[in-house]
């Protein structure tokens, strides 16, 4: 029996933090998605229909060049714990495991690349890539997409473009996203102004840790949302601008602070360091404020904070179904805090033994 | 600052501090632990408050009254189930909405005309394309005549027509 989460938990990914801009930018995403213009969307199409879809789209994944290999794993075989480990390691959305239909997911080498069949609509394949990179995500998926277009027929019309679930995505079917860290526009409370700028150039802005306005870890998502009337060259260079913009505007931010608040904000930053290295209870929540604080310490150039690959590692690898596969059980939540905090002092310990800081 | 109770139950204390952002105001709020669990705060893939889909069905709340029982042709959708679920049910459904999506698709997107990336599309593969659809066509008819023994013979060559195009077309 083949463990999805065994499998992946060996590759190396996206984490690594080798991406330019990677202290501040986690990761850059590009999404498109496409539907078979011989069945009906997901939301109205049979379950035989489904699996029908499935079948194909899994069938031309093997035929395209970065994907040929890849393993397939159908959700209504995962265990509720592979599900969570999908989406906790931000392969797949919510929708996808949500329930048993007919879905899938193929996921490519490094898990740079994957494909989401069935989701909202029929294909939806991600390009995923450390730091700020926008223009070689979009050719990993673009050169997927050239693929499956001589293999399947997508649904498009000349006048709106690829055919999709929801009218907010018909057009390129493209959303570009970078997921970035702006502890210094929070600090300062200029994260308003930044947001709302963003909005009226068209581009979304949302917290990516917490549910709905609750932002933890000062972790934020910046988006496209118009997908009509533009191509995909000038989304991603206008999404790339304004990104670009607000990095300056955090940067600008962390020095008023730094000049105006330096002890404190160093106090700050150590200390979560210190809770992180020792502390003996660590909640989900907690972590995300600890990780931001030293993220930010990385940032400012501070001595002895450790290297963004192993932070990177944190973020992802202590959320719940992640410590449950590593600990090989089922934890309740109390046990759960326990096992993280030790495992984040051990991930930590090994690190400052192999040198500390980042290797070059 | 750290040792005020949870703003939800008011008992416990807060070791969670989140900065809260709404309506472009921020501030911060301070839960203990087993509130936010419950709240759910934690874990990606959640969804922002004010996203354009939720713009979308708002504008289409509004679109015309009569109209909402409009029928996709090819999948039934009604426009008001269409209101309701916030998907389309294929790909007609663009054509057969077009009246009520049009002045919307022109608000949230600003346009209404496709730049980008277009499939490249040979003729043999629209030729298939086609003969899919009338099989398809037939196979309706045949099964509303009760005519079963043609249905299943239509059906053997559709899937015929099927396979050829995801097996078709690569060396
Ligand atoms: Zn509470
Ligand atoms: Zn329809």
């Amino acid at each position: 029996m083949r463990s999805l989460s065994a499998l992946l938990s060996q590759e190396r990914n996206w984490l690594d933090a080798s991406g330019p801009d990677s202290d501040t930018v986690l990761s850059t995403r590009v999404r498109l998605a496409r539907n078979l213009e011989a069945f009906p969307f997901t939301t109205r199409a049979r379950d035989d229909e489904l699996e029908a879809v499935m079948q194909r789209v899994a069938g031309a994944a093997q035929k395209v060049d970065l994907l040929h290999a890849a393993p397939f794993f159908r959700i209504p075989e995962l265990s509720a714990m592979d599900r969570a480990f999908l989406v906790e390691r931000h392969l797949a959305s919510r929708d996808l495991v949500g329930d048993s239909r007919p879905r899938g997911i193929v996921v490519g080498p490094g898990e740079g690349l994957t494909m989401m069949i069935n989701e909202e609509d029929h294909v939806r394949m991600q390009g995923i890539l450390s730091g700020f990179q926008l223009e070689e995500a979009w050719h990993l998926v673009n050169r997927v997409d050239d693929d499956l277009d001589g293999l399947l027929e997508f649904a498009f019309s000349e006048d709106l473009g690829f055919l999709t679930s929801c009218p907010t995505n018909v057009g390129t079917g493209m959303r570009a996203s970078v997921l970035v860290h702006l502890p210094s526009l929070v600090l300062t409370k200029k994260i308003r102004k930044v947001l709302s700028g963003a909005t009226e150039v068209g581009l979304a802005v949302r917290g990516f840790y917490g549910e709905g306005t609750d932002v933890m870890g000062n972790f934020f998502q910046i988006s496209n949302q118009v997908t009509l009337g533009e191509d995909e060259k000038k989304t991603l260079q206008s999404l790339e601008r304004v990104a670009r913009q607000i990095l300056g505007y955090e940067e600008k931010a962390r020095e008023t602070l730094v000049s105006t608040a330096r002890v404190q904000i160093e106090d700050k930053i150590y200390r979560a360091l210190g809770a992180m290295q020792s502390a003996r209870v660590i909640s989900s929540q907690e972590v995300l404020g600890l990780i931001s604080a030293v993220r930010f310490g990385i940032s400012l150039g501070l001595p002895g904070m450790p290297g963004l690959t192993v932070l990177n590692r944190i973020l992802v690898t202590s959320q719940p179904a992640h410590l449950q596969v590593l600990a090989s059980r089922d934890m309740e939540r109390a046990e759960r805090n326990v096992y993280r905090a030790e495992y984040i002092r051990r991930l930590l310990a090994a690190e400052s033994g192999a040198g500390g800081t980042d290797h070059a | 600052m750290h040792s005020k109770p949870c703003q939800i139950c008011g008992k416990a204390l807060a070791t969670i501090h989140l900065t809260e952002i709404e309506n472009n105001t921020t501030n911060e709020i301070h839960v203990c632990e087993k509130c936010a669990e419950e709240k759910g705060f934690h874990g990606p893939g959640s969804k922002g408050k004010l996203s354009i889909v939720d713009q979308f069905l708002q504008l289409a709340a509004g679109a015309g009254g009569d109209e909402f029982q409009v029928q996709c042709r090819r999948c039934g959708l009604t426009f008001s189930e269409f209101r309701r679920v916030g998907r389309l049910g294929c790909s007609q459904c663009y054509a057969s909405f077009q009246a009520q999506l049009r002045p919307i698709l022109r608000k949230v997107h600003g346009s209404v005309v496709h730049v980008g990336k277009a499939p490249v599309r040979d003729e043999s593969r629209l030729k298939r394309l086609r003969e899919v659809e009338r099989l398809q066509e037939d196979l309706e008819r045949a099964i509303r005549r009760e005519e079963y023994e043609r249905a299943a013979e239509i059906r053997d060559r559709l899937r015929t027509v099927l396979e050829s195009e995801t097996s078709g077309g690569s060396s």
